[in-house]
């Protein structure tokens, strides 16, 4: 297979994966299943959310709780701990843990936050200069808390313990049990198999959890919940898509007093490009910032690396100052999903099943929100589930969970999403400063490009090719840093002789696995020697892996490795 | 058999910084099983199943978050979990954390104590020998490999010369390397019933440890500063015109190493 | 002050090790320094001690202390502690120079400070630097009260002839029920093919940059003729070049070798935290920006395949020339 090298897309080497693969009949003997009631699919504010809303719904229906058994809610998370895989911005609306937690003693002013915002700044970054740019509505964040997600879910995971749920960390949903049409549970990944999957000494296979509702929480690129979206034929009106999130967190010798946003620079304007992003820099308390860049990955060039920008970014006077006399201390990547409203799941839920957070899409764009609506859907699909799960309902007839869908249509998520899916149409997909581009084009006099509407899967793009990897920073290790560094900052100690979780075509054309080597944060792709000519093989590190979903947008397939591995995010 | 493993909460490698303020380690962030204690879990685990019969019990003497570590450790199938956690026992040395861990294992009257071959944090690998004084019984280092039966343990101790082999009556005090087995994963059923498993917490005040003989009151080290290492790195450099080994060869020389 | 310094013996040698310790404790002037020896048949070792410092040396000898048992070493040390008035124990790192310093802080309640490389007198009393937290840090300890202990780490200082006279004085030995109840059933010294990777005073390591798993003779003739082990990398170790029981770094083996030699290696830090607190790193790397020459005290740019072979030949030489 030779393809013309100027026409050349990831999604003409799709990887050898199929969704089929994630769905399976129970097979563990009954009698060794192990039985919950509510089973919850990924500890992040979604799940958690959840596993709170139904334990507080718990404690007034005593025998329901008492007919779900030994374990009424169980939460499953691949990470090292909840919280490990987590990273995020974050500046949270509190709006949905208010909530959450509205009849309990809990404040938000009790939760791990580093406090409210106060000020904002948006700019419109060239490589020595900014100009200052009106906040547009969506990015206007008065009233809203800076947190580290990873903090703040471990404190959320702490109320889910407290509240009954029973959290099984460093342990990855592999596949998701069906019988018939009917979602039973899921099966738990396999530990200890060596390189060429052999069982090692210490092997110790996957187990059945059968539940009666299970919650697909599992956030962006979920495993589970893509292959579910195709069982289930519960595809939106749009492909998903998505852009890429790398970032840091930095001891500085100052305080910062506001939030910023960045657009322009070190994104390209020229609309071949298609480099639609942008870049955040929030306080974390008196001695912390964290700053990240975000990065639409139906971006064409196969020189591009976000966690280069990255690096770049931190060249600008403006981050210079802020970084000055600092010191890393903390670095992580990850996916969004940018599609909005049009890509919503037709459906949210099947027999058996429920789909919320990031997994479903929900996030706001233009303003880079997600959290609150991560939680909000958790709280629904717990209130949805206990719903079935009253005598005489069975949750796993059609229709049962419908009044889920009926609840987040009339939640704020829906207003929301629908409410910005406009400016996303007038402004482009993807570009989650859409809101700012009015203000961005005045400042630009028009020169700032609309990003074209389309649905294509970012795979589809057809790649290009620039020396755009000639202005990437030589890494200092102290302001700029290379991949490895970055990885090891992001906590990650995989063990080295696992399967590899990466599936991609190999060989595939040169541009791809070029692409591929650039894109990856972790420095998982390097090409093999001597691959001279259209086509070369990839070689796989997988254990460098940081989860972010990058591969799986871009043409290969990300499934979860071994539990507990991974980066093991702290202060993300 | 009862068996008393003592296991201890480190924070995480990639974030050990030592406190300017207090010159102590910090101990506030992410703490995880010191992962040479999982080696000893192991073998008590084993000796347990191969005996058919008997009670492992883990101990740790650590911040309240050490109750964490305790979890794993009851998820990898250990019966029961004893937490030393007070206030003033923090800024413990040697000397005050054998003999606070020494009255925890007291109470517990185990036929044996294990212990891992070192403390990721402190890189002490002492700690052993001082519980084995404290308690007043034999004590084998650096097992690589174990056997119990008639009332005897039997480790395979590996030194710098070799292997010895060193059999001791219980009770006894073994400290195992990381050289004696593969630590199982914890399944899923043994993470869910973690939770239920028996969990206890300790003051000093429970255990009889008078609060002078404990934390930094009762250590006798201090630490009186902390300075950079000294610095490393481009001290000399060459570039091979030709006759870079010899230079090398020089630098070797010079420094004693050939 | 008066310094007793823990010899510790194997066959009929005093180790280097504890010789360094002793010439260390006589350099500090510090009052009386001693050494002690405790074994069967030991006494014809303990005079040897003098050159090194010794003003006395205490021989416990006694068939009980054979074996090379680290509980009847306490109770010998913490009797003569009592006895002599001793102030301050100082021992060299070992499997058994460890338990016995931590067996006799705990009997004696006396502070233990580790991984010493360096002590000295201030005002009447003695503070040692110690590198933590994997090199990243010194400390400069001190201890409360008396006595004091310490254990050195290994290779610090070189043992120094100072030549003098020690006086030998046996030392009578009475021993605990527990600290006997161990018994050696087998001592086995088995010679192994070459240092393990933990245990090595020199390692001789190779990644990428070798080119090939053929090009690891080069590593392996340098590691025979410098007397060490060799290591690797990651990612020759993935590549199936070398076996994952020799691979250094954040997911391999921790060492503290006295010499490192990296040939063909990036030196990406989860390398690095492995061998950092090597206390000699000397590295070849054709890429005068590899990071690794960033903590390297000797950095080479130039091609392994040219330079190690040369520098196996050299070391062979100075060897055969010194022999
Ligand atoms: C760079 C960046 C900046 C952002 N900034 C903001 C912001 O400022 N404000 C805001 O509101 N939102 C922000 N977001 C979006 C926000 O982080 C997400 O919307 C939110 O985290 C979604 O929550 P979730 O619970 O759905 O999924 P996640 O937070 O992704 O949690 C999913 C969890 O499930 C686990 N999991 C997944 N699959 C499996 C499996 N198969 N088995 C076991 N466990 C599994 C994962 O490990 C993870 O812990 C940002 C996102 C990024 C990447
Ligand atoms: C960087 C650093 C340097 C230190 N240096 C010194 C020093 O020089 N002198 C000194 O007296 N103290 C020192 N300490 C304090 C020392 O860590 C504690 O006194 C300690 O508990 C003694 O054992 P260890 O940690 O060295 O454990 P090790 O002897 O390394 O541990 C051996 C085994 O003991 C068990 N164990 C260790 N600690 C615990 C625990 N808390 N609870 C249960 N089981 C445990 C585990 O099974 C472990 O595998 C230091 C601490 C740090 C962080
Ligand atoms: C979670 C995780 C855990 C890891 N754990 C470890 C670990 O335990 N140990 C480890 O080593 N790595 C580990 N790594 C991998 C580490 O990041 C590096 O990728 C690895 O150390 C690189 O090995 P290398 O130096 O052999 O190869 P490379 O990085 O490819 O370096 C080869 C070097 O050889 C030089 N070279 C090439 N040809 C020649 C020549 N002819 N003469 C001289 N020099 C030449 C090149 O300039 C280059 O600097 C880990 C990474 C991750 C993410
Ligand atoms: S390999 Fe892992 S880290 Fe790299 S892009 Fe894919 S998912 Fe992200």
């Amino acid at each position: 297979m030779t393809k013309g090298r100027a026409s050349v897309r990831p999604a003409d080497y799709p990887p050898p994966f199929d969704a089929a693969e994630a769905i399976a009949a129970p097979s563990d003997p009954p009698d060794e299943r192990i039985d919950v009631g509510l089973l919850i699919v990924g500890a992040g504010p979604a799940g958690l959310a959840c596993a709170i809303r139904f334990g507080q719904l718990l404690e007034d229906a005593p025998e329901l709780a008492e007919r779900l058994g030994d374990v009424p809610v169980a939460v499953v998370e691949k990470g090292k701990q909840p919280g490990s895989h987590l990273l995020s911005g974050a500046v949270v609306n509190p709006r949905a843990l208010r909530r959450l937690f509205k009849d309990r003693e809990k404040k938000v002013e009790d939760m791990p936050f580093y406090g409210p915002v106060h000020a904002e700044s948006v700019y419109f970054l060239t490589p020595k200069s900014k100009t200052r740019i009106p906040a547009p509505p969506t990015m206007r964040n008065h009233g809203n808390y800076v947190a580290s997600l990873s903090q703040l879910s471990r404190f959320l995971a702490e109320e889910a313990e407290s509240a009954g749920a029973t959290i099984l960390p460093e342990t990855a949903a592999d596949k998701l049990l069906v019988d018939g049409a009917r979602v039973l549970g899921i099966r738990t990944g396999d530990k200890g198999r060596g390189r060429h999957g052999e069982p090692l000494p210490n092997f110790e296979a996957g187990s059945d959890l059968v539940a009666r509702v299970t919650v697909l929480s599992e956030g962006t690129q979920g495993h589970l919940t893509g292959a579910a979206i195709e069982r289930f034929g519960l595809q939106g009106e749009n492909n998903q898509v998505w852009a890429l999130g790398v970032k840091e967190v930095w001891r500085v010798a100052a305080p910062l007093r506001r939030v910023i946003h960045t657009m322009g620079w070190p994104l390209r304007a020229g609309a071949r490009y298609r480099e639609f992003g942008g870049s955040f820099c929030y306080p974390m308390g008196e001695d912390m910032v964290t700053l990240g860049m975000v990065v639409g990955l139906d971006y064409r060039d196969v020189e591009l690396s976000p966690h280069d920008l990255l690096q770049e970014l931190k060249t600008h006077p403006l981050f210079r100052r802020i970084l000055r006399g600092g010191e890393r201390l903390a670095w992580g990547a990850k996916t969004i999903p940018e599609g909005g409203f049009l890509s919503l799941p037709k459906r949210l839920h099947a027999p058996g099943l429920l789909l919320c957070g990031d997994g479903a899409g929900m996030v706001n764009v233009p303003a880079l929100k997600g959290i609150h609506y991560a939680i909000e859907s958790g709280a629904l699909a717990a209130e949805a589930a206990f719903a079935a799960l009253r005598p005489g309902q069975t949750p796993w007839t059609p229709g049962a969970l419908e009044s889920y869908d009926e609840a987040i249509r009339d939640s704020f998520i829906w207003t929301d999403l629908q409410e910005v899916r406009n400016m996303r149409q007038a402004f482009g997909k993807g570009f989650w400063l859409g809101g700012a581009l009015a203000g961005a084009m005045t400042a630009t006099k028009g020169r700032f490009p609309p990003k074209p509407l389309g649905t294509e899967p970012d795979s589809a793009q057809t790649l290009i090719r620039t020396n755009r990897a000639r202005r990437y920073p030589a890494p200092d290790g102290k302001l700029t840093f290379d991949k490895l560094s970055s990885v090891y900052a992001s906590g990650n100690k995989t063990r080295d002789d696992q399967p590899s979780h990466i599936r991609i075509a190999n060989p595939v054309a040169r541009d791809i696995g070029e692409a591929w080597v650039r894109m990856c944060p972790a420095q998982v792709y390097e090409l093999a020697d001597g691959g001279s000519g259209d086509e070369v093989t990839v070689q796989v590190t997988p254990s460098n892996c940081v989860q972010c979903g990058a591969i799986t947008a871009k043409g290969g397939r990300l499934t979860p490795p071994e539990g507990g591995s991974g980066p093991e995010y702290t202060l993300t | 058999m009862k068996i008393a493993v003592c296991v201890k909460h480190v924070p995480e490698a990639a974030s050990r910084r030592i406190d300017p303020s207090t010159k102590r380690l910090d101990r506030s962030g992410e703490g995880a099983l010191n992962a040479f204690d999982a080696n000893a879990l192991e073998e008590a685990l084993r000796l347990k199943d191969a005996s058919g019969e008997g009670e492992v019990v883990a101990v740790s003497m650590g911040p309240q978050k050490a109750s964490d570590t305790l979890r794993k450790a009851l998820a990898m199938g250990a019966d029961r979990a004893v937490l030393v956690s007070d206030e003033s026992a923090a800024g413990s040395d040697l000397v005050a954390t054998s003999y606070a861990l020494g009255k925890a294992l007291a109470r517990e009257e185990p036929d044996l104590v294990l212990l891992g071959q070192q403390a990721s944090d402190s890189d002490g690998a002492v700690l052993w020998a001082a519980i084995a004084e404290r308690l007043r019984r034999p004590m084998i280092s650096q097992v690589a490999e174990l056997t119990a039966s008639d009332g005897k343990v039997r480790g395979k101790r590996q030194t710098e010369f070799g292997y010895d082999v060193i059999e001791a009556p219980l009770p006894a005090v073994v400290a195992v390397s990381d050289a004696i087995n593969e630590p199982r994963y914890p399944s899923l059923k043994g993470i869910m019933g973690a939770k239920k498993k028996p969990q206890e917490t300790l003051s000093l005040d429970d255990l009889g440890v008078e609060s002078e003989r404990a934390g930094e009151a009762g250590s006798k080290t201090e630490v009186l500063g902390l300075t950079d290492p000294p610095a490393r790195g481009d001290s000399r450099r060459i570039e091979d015109d030709g006759n870079a080994a010899e230079q090398i060869a020089e630098f070797l020389a010079e420094k004693r190493l050939i | 002050m008066s310094i007793l310094v823990f010899l510790e013996h194997h066959g009929n040698e005093l180790q280097k090790g504890s010789l360094s310790v002793l010439s260390k404790a006589a350099s500090l002037g510090a009052g009386d320094v001693y050494g002690v020896v405790a074994g069967s048949g030991v006494r014809e070792l303990a005079s040897g001690a003098g050159k090194y410092g010794a003003s006395k040396v205490f021989v416990a000898d006694d068939p009980a202390l054979e074996a090379p048992l680290p509980q009847p070493r306490v109770d010998v040390i913490a009797t003569l502690v009592r006895e002599q008035s001793i102030d301050t124990v100082l021992l060299a790192q070992s499997v058994l120079a460890a338990d016995v310093a931590a067996g006799l802080s705990a009997r004696l309640d006396a502070g233990l400070n580790w991984e010493l490389v360096d002590i000295e007198e201030q005002d009447g009393k003695l503070v040692g630097t110690r590198p933590a937290l994997a090199d990243s840090v010194y400390v400069q300890v001190g201890w409360k009260g008396e006595p004091c202990i310490g254990i050195f780490r290994s290779g610090t200082f070189d043992p120094k002839e100072t030549g003098g006279e020690a006086e030998v004085v046996d030392t009578p030995v009475q021993l605990e029920d527990f600290s006997t109840a161990a018994t050696m059933i087998e001592q086995a010294h088995e010679e192994q093919q070459g240092p393990s990777i933990e245990d090595a005073d020199v390692i001789v390591a190779g990644g990428r940059g070798l080119g090939g798993p053929e090009n690891f003779t080069l590593v392996e003739e340098l590691a025979k003729a410098l007397g060490g082990a060799v290591a690797a990398t990651r990612a020759v170790v993935d590549a199936g070049w070398y076996p994952y029981a020799t691979q250094v770094g954040q997911t391999g083996k921790t060492v503290s070798p006295k010499l490192y030699v990296a040939c063909g290696i990036s030196g990406a830090i989860q390398h690095k935290v492995g061998m950092q607190s090597s206390s000699v790193i000397v590295a070849i790397n054709k890429d005068p920006n590899a990071p690794i020459f960033e903590y390297s005290d000797l950095g080479v740019v130039g091609d392994v395949h040219e330079v190690v072979p040369k520098l196996t030949e050299l070391v062979k030489q100075r060897k055969r020339s010194a022999s």
